[in-house]
């Protein structure tokens, strides 16, 4: 008896639950999203080559950042000039040579008769690395001032308001084209730091910058939905400093939304960065990116379209994969979506 | 002058023996009569500002005074180096000088009208060259200063009188210009446009859009920069000089902007055109002069690429890395960017091929001698080790424009090439040229062009390289170098002098003042480039002068 009164009288110990927590769903979904997997892998793929770029480089014995207009090469057993002077009617013109389809000269020259293959992988570098970078500051930037703005409310709140309205009524590429052009012409220092007019700082700076009112808009709106919320509620009653309220509370819960816009911010950056070497006001010669071969092609769109064609498509591609990409992670973080 | 701000290209002309031929076969009145009539048309990527003869300073619209205004004295219109022939044109003849060289007296033509129907008589004359100054006029400063009341004018040009300078005399009909000091070039500086004689009611401010009346055979009738320019007949033109001022064949020259150069490409070969002002871009170059080759003029210009080196700044202001980058630079290379042997040829001294005082010698070459060969790196390298300059930061100025561009970064190559971290900065093509000037910039190195302004050696050298045209803090300084060889400008000054009583030798010294700049190598000389006039098929008997190029009044469409 007393052994059975023991066991009906004792509790019962509920069951563990081995429940997984938001990013680990949200990997999941990814996982399980067909996008996403395809996505990730074509930029994989894209950094990888891009990252294998000396390698291939010093494969087709050439320096994509040097001209070669005297230059040859052994091509199906014959010696023929990088640079080929037109030998019809009146023998007007030099053209580059056009792809060849082998380590050497893949996708033809350009008009410094420089390996457009090896130029490719180098811009693909240069422009990466000028998107992250720019969404990394514009990140950090946007996440600062929606937190204070939006946590502070009243004249903070209507002061930083106001000012990403200024910037957002810009046109973003006018004022991209407005800001490279007053800072390109001349070097510029901040403190012991000097800025030369072709450093890759500049594109990095200008572009991180003029997206920022993008970000910030919404991370405000979520900071003031948060705000009124009843666990930043509590954690304000009980007296928690405000940094601790604005670390532990509301940067966890804005996160999410700053990672959706990883993917759009990377595309967006690539296609400016583009824009602005195209304009030759992004990167400076005789460093390379997507957007200055492109420029660079276009000189050649009626003989050597191969030129800009190459890295239009490589941007096409990559800003393409960013944008599915950040559909499924939108999606993947999305408490409320239910992936099919 | 720089190829946007310029206006005569063209030097060792060949002449075109095919067309002149033609001329010559029948007589002109039989072509006349068998070719008058029609509309040219013309296309050009944009405007050329102004309409103002005596302010604008661009090829673009030289080539088109030619037709509507007129000098005291002009440029024969003629094929090749005829074109640079001094005929009389409003005055009857081409005057002796007295007075120890610094006075002419011109008598005028008598029964020429303006287009708007007004005699032309001497106190025009008067007032179109003090109208010079009165809207300072970009060679006011350098081509007309040698009048006397000159100074005045310029330094206050609202009363400009000219007061002992230009003296007309309507009784006689004749005009009476004093000069400060003999001046070999002064009739070259008077065919100008700039020196165009206008009515002395134009407006003493630059015109802007609206055409002043001319004496030419043809008068502008519309001009809006954003769309067209159109000229027709002058209703009261008679030709008094088939040389001067021919009458043209066609009846009317309607001139279209805005179109991108392949589009004005694609415009000509679908006869939508009959001629394009911009240079066809190079890589329709095969494809023209291989499928229209029939429709293609190659003539050469009285010009050259160069690269200015700031002799005042760092490693520039070492001779030894000048000297290098000139014995570096593989001018092959550069040829083949301009479009291939065709179309430029390598030189490496500062007078082109053909030009008054130029003789063929090259010292920063494999093998000095008469031509250029080969780079010599060994040797550039030797110098710049030598200099202790290695590693510095150079960053080579170009314009945006293609070949420019193109140019440049070669340029930016080779001084990697020789262990400096060089990079190339392009700026837009309307404000290079002066921002390579303004030594506020601390332009380094930079890439430009001078086309003649008229066949005379100091037009180059004591242009671009004399202490005169070093203006510091300048926008306009030409002599971007920065050089100043007190002992050379002397050599010039007395050149110049000489040239008045003995221009042969005049010519002879300005071929050693050539060579004495390049021991100093404030420049590299690139190459000499050529002009492609690419035409429609209706369009018959072009002549292309040194001085003003297609001479369209000689040319018909029917």
């Amino acid at each position: 008896m007393t052994d059975a009164l023991t066991s009906t009288t004792s509790a019962p110990v509920p069951e563990k639950r081995s429940g997984r927590g938001p990013w680990a769903t949200a990997l999941s979904r990814l996982r399980r999203s067909r996008s996403a997997v395809l996505s990730s892998l074509v930029l994989l793929i894209i950094i990888v080559m891009c990252a294998l770029a000396p390698f291939y480089a010093s494969l087709a014995g050439s320096d994509p950042f040097r001209s070669n207009l005297g230059g040859k090469i052994m091509l199906n057993g014959a010696e023929v000039a990088v640079m080929q002077p037109s030998t019809t009617g009146l023998g007007l013109g030099v053209s580059p040579i056009g792809p060849t389809w082998t380590t050497q000269y893949m996708l033809g020259a350009d008009t410094q008769g420089r390996d457009v293959a090896a130029r490719l992988l180098y811009g693909g570098r240069n422009s990466l690395f000028i998107a992250g970078a720019a969404t990394v500051i514009c990140l950090i930037l946007s996440a600062v001032i929606g937190i204070v703005a939006g946590f502070s409310g009243g004249v903070v709140d209507m002061v930083l308001s106001r000012i990403m309205d200024v910037l957002w009524a810009f046109p973003v590429y006018l004022l991209a084209i407005s800001l490279s052009i007053v800072l390109l012409n001349s070097s510029f220092s901040i403190g012991p730091f000097t800025v030369t007019s072709g450093s890759l700082i500049l594109p990095i700076g200008i572009i991180g910058v003029i997206y920022v009112p993008y970000v910030a808009r919404p991370v405000r709106s979520k900071v003031l939905t948060l705000r009124n919320s009843e666990f930043v509620l509590a954690s304000v009653g009980l007296g928690m400093p405000v940094h601790r309220v604005l670390t532990r509370d509301i940067l966890p819960n804005v996160v999410p939304t700053l990672i959706v816009f990883v993917p759009i911010l990377l595309a967006l950056a690539i296609v400016t960065e583009s824009a602005l070497s195209f304009l030759s006001i992004g990167v400076q010669p005789p460093d390379a990116s997507w957007g200055t071969i492109i420029q660079d092609g276009q000189t050649l769109l009626y003989s050597r379209p191969m030129v800009a064609l190459a890295p239009g498509v490589a941007i096409a591609v990559t800003v393409l994969a960013l944008n599915v990409l950040g559909d499924c992670l939108r999606d993947a973080l999305d408490p409320r979506f239910k992936l099919g | 002058m720089n190829r946007r701000t310029l206006f005569t290209l063209f030097g060792a002309g060949l002449a075109l023996a095919s067309t002149t031929s033609l001329v010559s076969a029948q007589s002109r009145a039989d072509l006349m009569a068998a070719h008058r009539g029609g509309t040219l048309k013309l296309v050009a990527r944009a405007a050329g500002g102004t309409i103002d003869p005596q302010v604008n300073y661009t090829l673009q619209y030289w080539q088109l005074y030619q037709s509507v205004y007129d000098g005291l004295v002009a440029f024969q219109k003629g094929n090749g180096i005829d074109g640079t022939v001094l005929v009389p044109d409003l005055a009857e003849a081409i005057p002796e000088a007295t007075n120890d060289g610094k006075t002419y007296v011109f008598k005028l033509r008598q029964g020429i009208k303006f287009s708007d129907g007004s005699d032309l008589g001497v106190d025009d004359v008067v007032a179109s060259f003090q109208r010079i100054f009165k809207v300072s006029s970009p060679t006011s400063g350098t081509f007309y200063n040698g009048i006397v009341g000159a100074d005045a004018c310029i330094a206050d040009p609202a009363t400009c009188t000219l007061e002992g300078g230009v003296i007309g005399d309507a009784a006689a009909g004749t005009v009476t210009i004093n000069l400060v000091a003999p001046d070999p070039e002064f009739f070259f500086k008077i065919a100008v446009p700039h020196a165009a004689i206008l009515p002395a009611e134009a407006p003493t401010t630059d015109v802007g859009v609206e055409p002043i009346p001319g004496t030419g055979a043809y008068m502008f009738t519309t001009y809006n920069p954003n769309d067209s320019l159109v000229m027709v007949r002058n209703p009261n033109f008679v030709e008094w000089s088939e040389q001067a001022q021919p009458d043209g064949y066609v009846d009317s020259i309607e001139y279209a902007f805005g179109l991108t150069d392949e589009g004005e490409v694609t415009a000509v070969q679908n006869g939508q055109a009959d001629w394009m002002f911009d240079q066809p871009p190079t890589d329709r170059l095969a494809e023209i002069g291989t499928n229209y080759a029939d429709q293609v003029h190659v003539n050469p210009l009285t010009a050259f690429w160069y690269a200015p080196m700031n002799v005042n700044v760092a490693p520039f202001n070492d001779v030894r890395v000048r000297q290098a980058l000139n014995y570096a630079i593989d001018r092959n290379a550069l040829v083949g960017i301009f479009g291939g042997q065709v179309l430029a040829q390598p030189v490496c001294q500062i007078l082109p091929p053909g030009f008054p005082g130029h003789e063929d010698t090259c010292m920063y070459t494999k093998d000095p001698g008469t031509t250029w060969s080969a780079p010599d790196l060994e040797k550039a390298q030797a110098l710049v080790d030598e200099s202790g300059t290695k590693g510095m930061d150079i960053t080579v100025i170009t314009e945006d424009a293609v070949v420019s561009r193109d140019v440049g970064t070669y340029i930016a190559s080779v001084l990697t090439d020789l262990g400096y971290n060089a990079s190339v900065k392009a700026i837009s093509s309307n404000i290079q040229f002066t921002y390579i000037q303004n030594t506020n910039n601390n332009v380094q190195i930079s890439i430009s062009q001078w086309y003649q302004d008229y066949p005379a050696a100091s037009n180059f050298l004591n242009v671009l390289l004399s202490c005169a045209s070093f203006h510091p803090g300048s926008d306009s300084s030409v002599n971007i170098a920065g050089f100043c060889d007190e002992g050379i400008d002397a050599r010039m000054q007395a050149a110049m002098a000489q040239a008045v009583t003995d221009p042969e030798a005049a010519n002879a010294e300005w071929a050693k003042i050539d060579q004495a700049m390049m021991e100093q190598a404030p420049m590299a000389p690139l190459f000499t480039p050529k002009h492609v006039d690419f035409l429609s098929k209706r369009v018959q008997n072009f002549n292309f002068s040194n001085q003003f190029q297609w001479v369209m009044a000689m040319s018909w469409v029917q």
